[in-house]
């Protein structure tokens, strides 16, 4: 078994509104950052965990994303292990 | 008819619900701690308003794999009533016993304020005691009751007169200005196909008394009341047991 460091990386679903990526925007507008076009507020969770493969760590993360840590209906996920998409 | 409360950690209406079945219906209640796996005899189980877990991940992410939930999971399988207000709704949203999800309020802020909902479907165990197209005053008190689903959810909910509350305006229009937190089509409550599990935004338990301001809540609880001791649901049980 070999540790690893996964990042699942959480985002609202595209076209699903979100307010605080909203809020955030306009803020960086106000203060001049014109060239900004989008922006989405989602939450990192960084998970160490033990696995026997780089790809066996993916799935097992995949699974806590489906039961856990993503809601389907509303956000999308992300994962990287160590480093790699 | 005896109504089991699920306290979580995090919950803060449970009293109010207790107090509402007990003291204004003057029928059993009683609180089921969420680490227990049995719900004993019940006749409706209410998963009360609060911040279960903390919110921590998701309202109701957490709250949703407590060891009572696969104990509500077979009750509601099996066709007993289970009534989700507020957090318990998102609970309820978050288990799969219901469509769609609450995302934050659209303008970010905990809501705490009177709202105009009206009853869109008066035909089922939560409602009768209400009159078509009733218009309420309730409470809501989140931050996350922004109700979302996909297009063809909506659409489904809409034609089968799932969606039970919607927010309206004082006069009971649809209106933009009506919607407190964004929710698609103003939907303050959706019950499921079954028609044994609602959840909603807003708290009837804080209007159940001429004190609090409004009985307009009062009216879910008689309907449940009705519909178990006129022996509706029972049946109803009957024939989800049989099938």
């Amino acid at each position: 078994m070999n540790a690893y460091t996964i990042d699942v990386r959480i985002s609202p679903r595209a076209g699903l509104l979100d307010p605080e990526g909203k809020a955030i925007h306009h803020a960086l507008h106000s203060l001049e950052f014109d060239g900004v076009e989008d922006v989405r507020v989602g939450k990192l969770v960084r998970l160490k965990l033990l696995a026997d493969s780089p790809d066996g760590a993916r799935q097992a993360a995949e699974a806590m994303c489906r039961k856990l840590l993503a809601n389907p209906v509303t956000e999308d996920f992300e994962i990287v292990v160590d480093g790699r998409n | 008819m005896r109504v089991a409360i699920v306290t979580f950690p995090g919950s803060n209406c449970d009293y109010d619900c207790y107090k509402a079945i007990t003291d204004v219906l003057r029928r059993s209640a009683r609180f089921v701690w969420h680490g227990e796996t049995r719900l004993g005899e019940a006749d409706v189980v209410i998963l009360p308003g609060g911040f279960s877990y903390g919110d921590y991940l998701r309202a109701g992410a957490i709250a949703r794999f407590s060891p009572i939930m696969p104990a509500v999971q077979a009750f509601a399988a099996a066709g007993g009533i289970v009534l989700g207000i507020c957090n318990g709704f998102q609970i309820l949203c978050e288990a799969g016993l219901l469509p769609g999800a609450l995302i934050r309020n659209r303008g970010l802020k905990f809501l705490g304020q009177p709202v105009h909902v009206r009853v869109e479907n008066n035909e089922t165990l939560f409602t009768r005691a209400y009159a078509p197209g009733q218009l309420l005053r309730l409470h809501i008190a989140h931050g996350e009751g922004n109700y979302v689903a996909d297009a063809e959810t909506i659409a489904e909910l809409e034609s089968s007169r799932r969606v039970v509350f919607r927010y309206v305006s004082a006069g009971g229009e649809v209106l933009d200005s009506g919607n407190p937190n964004g929710s698609t089509h103003g939907i303050a409550g959706v019950i499921n196909a079954g028609g044994n599990v609602l959840g909603l935004m807003p708290h009837p338990e804080r209007s159940v008394e001429a004190l609090l301001g409004s009985t307009d809540g009062l009216g879910i609880f008689r309907s449940l009341q009705r519909a178990v001791e006129s022996g509706i649901a029972e049946r109803r049980l009957v024939t989800a047991e049989a099938g």
